[in-house]
């Protein structure tokens, strides 16, 4: 789009290599400990026959619906027709592909056999959603970065119609990607945590806060390497705004949920579990998710005094990016933990843990993996900004 | 695939849908002759042991190469009442037939079958019945496998590829009875009939080997042989065979037959 001037990332040594190499050395680790899982199996892991995902689809997850959500500036800019969003388009193409990239890699390493890639991306069972699932996520690196194409090449970044075509295809790309990621959950009526069709647009709005959330710590981080101000007030009181109305409805659909299964009686035993009764995964909630990833930014960023400063949205982008990954444990993992219901309304036990509460602690290889998961995307965000004009140019 | 379609157990002991080599075809002759004077004895020996001499008649096996059609639907009755507490032998049976065992890791080891203990916790009132895959006509594990690892044979018989098994685990995450196992180590002595892998996922297979061999699962045998004969191996399809029989006879419960799986294993007496 004329008039609209970009620039590649202009650090000093220190700074850029500083970082990069802390995220080359997190990738070692993560794929050093993916060696390790590969080799000696999932035993190594927290990970078990109750908890069958651990720590690793927790930031999967997470990742890929922020890769999702992080587009968000591009699909306001050309979908919604706001060119004040436009200057960030390129940066949430970009960080879009890396988080999705970053997510796609620790579920691949986490599966029990990473070396039968080819199997799972030649052999596909179309009545699966997680196979549909993986061609919405190839499909969506492909067309993000035919998007990002059309919003650098010169020539076709003329073309308006272009533009919208490109970033309106995206735009219903991602919103069919993460209803089918949340559907991942949402279709599983084995278990009492999931079986719930409104898991499709609860993981919409978490992947629009998560993905906001990315890209204004993204441009605090290049801001900071570059030593400029990337993002000016206007625009950072934007983002507080589209933080707040993101925090509420991911609340809203947290609450919506919960009250949902509360209604039913059936479902008493696993919001007794989730709510209060279940120790860590309880605390994890509401210490976690609850608190620090929703009341706390809320109030930073409504209150009168903080919420107009930029370190107070820049904190609350932190703070709700570690409630997401809480409320991604609480989702994943405490889902799992509690016990299938085999015989309603009876006890049941057995050797194979069947009426207990699975524990689960997760394992440094899964740690390692899943935050080499978060350094991949990192890594592929500062290497693309510093070779190709990505940024906005500083604001006025 | 080595044999161009899916076998029975994963493609390991050809059993499954014809790809059986001639020495197999020689072994599988002697087995099927072994198993006919096997059934002509059983069937002499009482009632209550011609239950399943009925169902084990040697002329279910297929012949190698012959395909596997929905003409079956293997299934198995099992008479909760005839479970005394604390017998597992039927999981013991099946560890020997199958290679499963206890490694010292209770919260990863792979059990195919358990006994479950069911308490009511209003009177007090428990009992005690086998667990395992309950070989759904509507599979869950079958409809979320990306791959189509997890497969229901034409005669329902549930199983995984363990070719195409990738390892997601998203079949554990669906199946409403905890039927399946992840495995965490690396294993060793595995039974040829029965291949396993580490980081694949695997479940009871109905002893499909011995089913496509004309004989019943070992874990039925074992019941009736050393414990309380409390379940019963058949067709459900064929309304002679004597599980069809009982079935349509007595009053029968299906585990969480509410989520509309169709399991191909019935209860009685809960």
């Amino acid at each position: 789009m004329p008039g609209i001037a970009y620039q590649k990332l202009e650090a000093r040594q220190l700074l850029f290599w500083g970082p990069l190499a802390l995220n080359a050395a997190v990738i070692a680790a993560g794929l050093g400990a993916a060696y390790v899982m590969e080799h000696s199996g999932h035993i190594v892991t927290g990970m078990n026959n109750q908890i069958v995902w651990g720590t690793p689809h927790v930031f999967a997850v997470f990742l890929i619906v922020a890769a999702s959500g992080a587009l968000n500036m591009a699909s306001i800019a050309s979908v919604f027709g706001r060119r004040e969003y436009k200057p960030y388009a390129r940066l949430s193409a970009i960080l879009s592909i890396a988080l999705l990239v970053g997510g796609l890699a620790v579920l691949v390493l986490d599966l029990g056999r990473p070396d039968r890639l080819v199997v799972a991306m030649t052999t596909y069972n179309f009545r699966s959603i997680f196979a549909w699932n993986i061609f919405l996520y190839v499909g969506f690196l492909v067309i993000v970065t035919a998007y990002l194409f059309v919003m650098m090449d010169r020539r076709a970044s003329r073309s308006t119609a272009l533009g919208k075509t490109v970033g309106g295809l995206a735009f219903v790309w991602r919103l069919v990607l993460t209803t089918g990621t949340g559907s991942i959950f949402g279709w599983l009526v084995a278990r009492q945590a999931y079986s719930a069709a409104i898991m499709a647009p609860l993981f919409i709005a978490v992947s629009l806060l998560y993905g906001l959330a990315f890209t204004v710590i993204m441009l605090a981080i290049t801001g900071w390497q570059s030593r400029q101000q990337l993002a000016g007030s206007e625009m950072l009181q934007k983002f507080r705004g589209l933080l707040i109305v993101f925090i509420l409805a991911v609340f809203y659909f947290t609450l919506v949920h919960h009250l949902t299964k509360m209604y039913a009686s059936e479902h008493y035993g696993i919001e007794r579990f989730l709510l209060r009764d279940g120790g860590t995964y309880t605390a994890v909630f509401w210490i976690a998710q609850i608190l620090i990833g929703s009341v706390v930014p809320l109030l930073l960023l409504v209150w009168p005094k903080s919420g107009t400063r930029h370190a107070a949205i820049l904190i609350a982008s932190v703070l709700v990016l570690i409630g997401g990954l809480a409320q991604m444990y609480v989702i994943i993992i405490a889902g799992q933990a509690y016990p299938l219901d085999l015989f309603p309304g009876m006890e049941v036990t057995s050797s194979f843990h069947d009426g207990r509460m699975a524990g689960y602690r997760a394992s440094l290889p899964e740690l390692l993996l899943g935050l080499g998961g978060v350094a991949i995307a990192m890594l592929i965000c500062a290497i693309a900004v510093r070779l190709l004009p990505l940024l906005p140019r500083p604001a006025t | 695939m080595s044999c161009g379609s899916k076998c029975a157990t994963g493609c390991a002991g050809g059993t499954g849908r014809g790809c059986a080599g001639a020495g197999r075809d020689r072994i599988d002759e002697e087995r099927r002759s072994f198993m006919r004077g096997a059934a002509a004895s059983v069937m002499s020996l009482g009632a209550g042991v011609t239950l399943y001499a009925f169902d084990a008649d040697p002329a279910a096996a297929r012949e190698p190469g012959e395909k596997v059609t929905a003409k079956n639907r293997w299934g198995l009755l099992i008479d909760v009442s005839k479970c005394a507490d604390g017998c597992s032998k039927c999981v013991t049976a099946c560890q020997d037939e199958n290679g499963w065992r206890d490694t010292g890791h209770p919260e990863t080891d792979a059990q195919w079958i358990r006994t479950l203990t069911v308490k009511n916790p209003n009177n007090g009132a428990t009992f005690s019945l086998p667990m395992m895959c309950q070989h759904c006509a509507n599979p869950p594990c079958v409809d979320v496998c990306p791959t189509g690892a997890s497969f229901k044979r034409a005669d329902g018989i549930v199983l995984v590829d363990k070719h195409t098994c990738i390892g997601c685990r998203y079949c554990m995450m669906a199946c409403p009875y905890k039927a399946r196992s992840f495995i965490h180590e690396p294993l060793q002595d595995q039974k040829p009939y029965a291949p396993r892998g580490k980081g694949t996922v695997e479940s009871c297979t109905l002893c499909v080997h011995r089913v496509d061999s004309g004989r019943i699962p070992a874990c039925v045998e074992a019941c009736n042989d050393t414990a309380g004969g409390a379940m019963l191996f058949g067709d459900l399809n064929d309304p002679s065979s004597e599980i069809a029989k009982r079935v349509t006879a007595l009053r029968t419960t299906r585990i969480r037959a509410d989520l509309g799986t169709d399991p191909g294993v019935y209860y009685r007496n809960i």
